[in-house]
């Protein structure tokens, strides 16, 4: 958004594309009463910019086109220059029973409740690691669930390193303390995290480790995330430079292919206000504004400081590799559990001979988690980078942007 | 600089490769087998896993029908990973005049023992109801099966490791004269060096006329019942059969996930990986030709493979012209999960002397040997 | 502060859930919907029922039919009055 904003600002033709059913992505959704949420909202209302919501892109056929799908049809994007601003995915790491029905994703919880799930009166255990855990609790509790506990793995203290380095970012200081408040009553626990989850047919209790000892929760969700990976894989389509599992970009966040530019958690994950600047830097630059680019470093150099702040805080314990047992599923789509992983030494060999990755979440779960427990690297990537209807790849119902 | 000896040392573990390791394993050889990279990974995992019987010349029938009886036999003792499944094939006739081909292939099979059945128009619709309205009618072959070649091939190198196979991995510079010579500098000396490494076969054994023909595959989400046999368009002939330019044809596969696998293309001189995009909408566009409903369904994934291709279509079986102690077993084209079987028996019966069930001259590398190809 | 909201709540869409109607609040996605009818959105490859895990479109755990289209990401989709979902049963033929 912020993009096309400033794009848009500089008297370019620009269009902004996403699969989502309107603006925001995934963590604005269409509306948040959140400041920045409302201000960038209102700014690209306004903005001279093409709006193409409901389509995912896919491939590139040629050099400077995209295609899109939606839902009946596919269209054909032509550009000079390119922005790509696809996010950030929860990590999900396996344990017994994680695959039970309302065992969740931290954000996806959370979206299934943005999305109209009724929250209200249920008990919701959260778990796994990083800021997204408190930001979801509080949301939670606000709409009427009960919080029965929030594990993080982090240590104490790499929390407590954490608190003291926010001394730097007023802004984060605050949103901390509304967070405090929010979540007053609510046990926080660190060196903590889940252990198994039981259930017949869907989740109805969770066992969680604390500091060595273990507890079971009754519970009807858990929400569990540990952190956040970034959607790296239309860049890696286009032919951009990836390092240690982010796009490398230079100071105009343009990325190893001419006129593609990257901005936000693809780059490094670092929240809101680093995908801000970046964004903007990134819409100005493609726009040939670097007087006005350079301008945004100095806020840019700051939230990056804060971006590897969170990279060493939530870091994960070599303990969560043990979680697993030899039945559990590692890859959802296609059954793997992970005994069989263990019999390869290679992500190519466990996929040939398993179907680990080759479902249709093409790797986005399994990936991490196996990156995780057997520091595997997944292979290259091919069109299409999301499922299409087979008609989408063969070009047919083609409309032309 | 170390050496290791083998009585066999087999360059590439792809599913010719491993099927040969495991006949000479079975022989009660030393064998080593050599690759670069995962056992089955080239175009054993990028094909299709057809078992199907051809009739394009009498050499290529006989190999690939004793082939086909192979796997039948085999097929008890395969572990469930590998999916074999007899769903048959049905070649598909879009009009009259790919109906008299049906017809034909009836008669040559027939008359060969392979049983078949002529199916019409209704006959067709009623075993395959997804396809349009309006064919002619096809042959069903129904002794053709699928399986799945990655894990056939981790199976046959499994069995030949139980008898003391040793896979080395590495990327090889050269292979010849008693041994093979790895990149590093490593040599493993073997009485007997096959090379079985596909669409790179050539790289090897310079001489060899072996070029890479790529082929495009799709597969879809699982749509359990949609598709019921292989499917392939009589037009695939004249595809294989064309030596030089791009070519698509309808070939679908049902997998026992109830996936789709939708293929088929071939180019000459594509080196490169990458999926073209062009050949691909194409051959997508063929597809939904023939069964409308592919359309709306959800594609998973795209790959592309390096199918390995001779000249004559027939692949090279046997002792390498020039070097005694060469052998080859590669060339395969689109055939190579089906003949792998064959091939294995030909070679290792071909070395230790036992008499060959099929005559083995078609497949002679030393038939229109070049020798003044050589660097 | 009063709510910025000076019109009436956007009344409930009515789909039904493997036959049986049920009613959503207006913008709540399919998979919403699944959940409020009690069901799993599907069965996985050995038997095990599945709901949403990701909410946001990767995992797809969450597909349904929706009017006779398979494999359909439920958390994506918007309900509209008078879709037929139906959970998918059986995944292997």
């Amino acid at each position: 958004m912020a993009a096309a904003v400033r794009t848009a600002e500089c008297g370019v033709r620009v269009g902004i594309v996403d699969d989502n059913a309107t603006f925001g992505g995934q963590i604005w959704r269409g509306g948040t009463p959140d400041g920045d949420a409302v201000k960038w909202h209102g700014l690209l209302r306004d903005a001279d910019v093409t709006k193409l919501y409901g389509k995912r892109v896919f491939h590139q056929p040629e050099a400077e086109v995209l295609l899109a799908e939606g839902a009946d049809d596919i269209c054909e994007l032509r550009y000079t220059n390119l922005v790509v601003a696809t996010g950030a995915r929860e990590r999900f790491l396996p344990f017994p029973g994680w695959t039970l029905p309302n065992v969740m994703g931290a954000g996806g919880l959370q979206a299934m409740v943005k999305s109209g799930l009724p929250i209200r009166g249920k008990r919701v255990v959260v778990a796994g690691t990083g800021p997204l855990l408190l930001v979801v609790a509080a949301y939670l509790r606000k709409h009427g669930a009960e919080i029965p506990i929030i594990c993080e793995q982090a240590s104490w203290s790499s929390l407590a390193r954490f608190g003291a380095a926010l001394f730097g970012y007023p802004d984060k200081i605050s949103q901390g303390r509304q967070l405090r408040k929010e979540l007053a009553g609510v046990p926080f626990v660190a060196n903590s995290w889940p252990l198994a989850a039981h259930g017949g047919q869907s989740l109805e209790s969770v066992t969680i480790s604390r500091s060595g000892k273990t507890d079971v929760i009754p519970c009807d969700y858990l929400a569990c995330g540990f952190h956040l990976v970034p959607n790296v894989e239309l860049p890696l389509l286009l032919g951009c430079q990836i390092r240690g599992g982010y796009v490398q970009v230079d100071d105009f966040q343009q990325t190893s292919v001419k006129r593609v530019f990257c901005a936000g958690e693809p780059t490094a994950i670092g929240g809101v206000e680093l995908a801000l600047v970046e964004g903007q830097i990134a819409g100005l630059a493609a726009a040939e504004e670097t007087a006005e680019a350079r301008k945004l470093f100095g806020e840019r150099r700051k939230a990056r400081r804060f971006a590897a702040l969170l990279d060493r805080t939530f870091r994960l314990r070599p303990d969560l590799k043990d979680l697993p047992s030899a039945e559990t599923i590692v890859c959802r789509c296609e059954d793997v559990p992970y005994s069989r992983l263990q019999e390869h030494r290679s992500w190519r060999a466990a996929k040939l001979q398993t179907r680990c990755g080759m479902g249709p979440c093409q790797g986005r779960v399994c990936g991490p988690a196996t990156q995780f427990l057997f520091q595997w690297n997944p292979d290259s990537v091919r069109p299409p980078v999301f499922p299409v209807r087979v008609e989408s790849l063969a070009g047919v119902g083609k409309s032309g942007e | 600089m170390s050496s290791t000896a083998y009585e066999v040392v087999i360059v590439g573990a792809g599913i010719v490769g491993a099927a040969c390791a495991d006949e000479f394993a079975l022989r009660g050889m030393r064998v080593a087998v050599v690759d670069r990279d995962v056992v089955g990974s080239g175009a054993t995992a990028a094909g299709m896993g057809h078992i199907v019987v051809m009739d394009d010349s009498e050499a290529q029938f006989a190999l690939t029908r004793y082939s086909q009886r192979l796997w039948q036999a085999l097929r008890p003792e395969l572990p469930a990973d590998v999916e074999y499944e007899q769903c048959g094939t049905i070649w598909v006739a879009a009009d009259e005049e790919e109906m008299a081909e049906v017809q034909r292939k009836h008669g040559y099979y027939t008359r060969l023992g392979v049983p078949t059945t002529v199916l019409d128009s209704q006959a067709l619709k009623r075993l395959e109801p997804n396809l349009r309205a309006g064919l002619a009618g096809g042959l069903l072959v129904p002794e053709d099966a699928v399986l799945y070649p990655p894990c056939a091939a981790r199976f046959m190198m499994e069995r030949a490791h139980k008898s003391g196979t040793q896979l080395v991995s590495g990327s090889v510079a050269e292979i010849g004269q008693g041994r093979v010579r790895m990149s590093e500098g490593i040599e493993i000396a073997g009485e007997i060096i096959v090379n079985a490494a596909g669409a790179w076969s050539s790289e090897l054994t310079p001489g060899i006329e072996i070029k890479k023909r790529k082929g495009h595959l799709v597969i879809t989400d699982r749509y359990p019942g949609f598709l019921r046999h292989q499917l392939v368009e009589l037009g695939y002939l004249k595809s294989a059969h064309s030596v030089s330019s791009d070519s698509v044809a309808f070939n679908v596969q049902p997998r026992r996930t109830g996936q789709i696998l939708i293929g088929s293309s071939r180019q000459y001189g594509a080196e490169q990986k990458d999926v073209d995009h062009d050949i691909l909408r194409r051959m997508l566009q063929r597809a939904q030709e023939y069964m409308p409903g592919l359309g709306s369904m959800s594609a998973v994934r795209t790959w592309t493979g390096f199918r390995a291709a001779t000249p004559d279509k027939l692949p090279l079986i046997g002792p390498c012209p020039g070097d005694t102690s060469l052998f080859l077993a590669t060339g395969h084209e689109g055939l190579g999960i089906t003949t792998s079987l064959a091939t294995a028996r030909i070679l290792v019966d071909g070395i230790t002397d036992a008499k060959a069930e099929i005559p083995i001259e078609p497949y002679l590398p030393s038939r229109g040997w070049k020798e003044s190809v050589h660097a | 502060m009063p709510s910025s909201q000076s019109r009436s709540m956007p009344s409930p869409v009515t789909l039904s859930v493997n036959g049986s109607p049920v009613a959503v609040p207006a913008g709540a996605t399919v998979a919403v919907a699944v959940a409020m009818a009690g069901k799993a959105c599907r069965t996985s490859v050995s038997g095990e029922p599945r709901g949403p895990l990701c909410g946001m479109g990767i995992c797809f755990e969450c597909r349904v039919s929706i009017n006779g289209r398979r494999h359909c990401r439920s958390c994506q989709i918007v309900c509209e009055p008078g879709m037929e979902v139906k959970t998918e049963v059986k995944a292997n033929g």
